[in-house]
């Protein structure tokens, strides 16, 4: 009774799931934003959104597809008692988040070229409902951008406790609430993809 | 101590559900590749929605948790979708 140490794995996942909630709802907010603004605006989200780079887009959902899937992989090899592979698991993870970065900082830096920047004068002279479209891009894929990089940092934490068996086979709700984490953000990803540069 | 180990996802089941989802991303893409006007917006969105399910049910193991958190879960995503119709009733008869 002394050195048992209280742990209570459905409260800590029950937890995470509530935390994961408010994150729905904040992308939810402006999801209905963005909606409202197309019903609103049709033509004007047509005319902006074609200057997305659809191949730059498709390239980034399957990077973080398949760290998902790497994260998924990593809790199903801890579970297993195979730390190395849950180990490696947790780096491609990391890796891939990063390769997302990569390609997001080139498609901004683009469009930076392009004077399309938040407050820029090329932005101004647009119609009003392009301007709102790049506003919003900027909000929700730099809003989703952030989610990555606490994810990857989050990743990194769970690579330090694996090594030193804080999280292991009989105890892995941290690597679990982790996961559950990065794929909120591959989720809310799957929305964005579609909406911004597929459908117009 | 192993009473919480829960369901072990096979890397064979994984993978399927990974192949799945690249399936579903590039239907999604050729699909609105063709215009059709805005029943491109619908299609787009049933597709997102196939595969927001595929990671939840599966990545999320929201299929091997107890009915509570299932509800849940169930519950915000109720909510989210009462959030946007109400938003879209007054936008479209305001």
């Amino acid at each position: 009774m002394s050195s048992h140490v209280h742990k209570d794995y459905h409260g800590a996942k029950l937890g995470m799931w509530l935390f994961l909630f408010t994150e729905v709802l904040l992308f939810g907010g402006l999801f209905v934003l963005y909606s409202v603004f197309l019903s609103k605006y049709p033509q004007e989200f047509h005319d902006a959104g074609k200057d997305l780079n659809v191949i730059i887009g498709t390239l980034n959902t399957v990077v973080l597809l398949v760290s998902s899937y790497f994260i998924a992989l990593a809790i199903s090899f801890i579970q297993r008692g195979d730390k190395q592979k849950a180990i490696l698991f947790t780096w491609l993870t990391m890796a891939m988040a990063l390769f997302f970065l990569v390609n997001k900082f080139f498609e901004w830096k683009a469009k930076f070229g392009h004077g399309i920047y938040p407050t820029s004068p090329h932005l101004a002279e647009l119609p009003h409902g392009e301007n709102i479209f790049f506003g919003l891009y900027y909000v929700m894929t730099g809003l989703h951008g952030i989610h990555v990089i606490i994810g990857m940092t989050v990743m990194g934490f769970m690579i330090h406790f694996l090594k030193k068996d804080a999280i292991r086979q009989d105890d892995f709700v941290k690597l679990e609430n982790a996961g559950l984490y990065w794929h909120i953000v591959d989720l809310v990803w799957i929305f964005l993809f579609p909406l911004f540069y597929l459908v117009l | 101590m192993s009473e919480h180990n829960g369901h072990v996802l096979s890397v064979k089941l994984l993978t399927y559900i990974l192949a799945v989802l690249l399936l579903l991303t590039f239907i999604t893409v050729a699909a609105t590749r063709v215009d059709f006007g805005y029943f491109k917006v619908v299609v787009a969105l049933a597709l997102a929605t196939t595969k927001s399910l595929f990671v939840i049910l599966f990545f999320m193991h929201l299929k091997y948790e107890n009915r509570f958190i299932k509800f849940i879960v169930f519950m915000c995503f109720l909510i989210l979708a009462i959030f946007i119709g109400m938003t879209f009733l007054d936008v479209a008869y305001r």
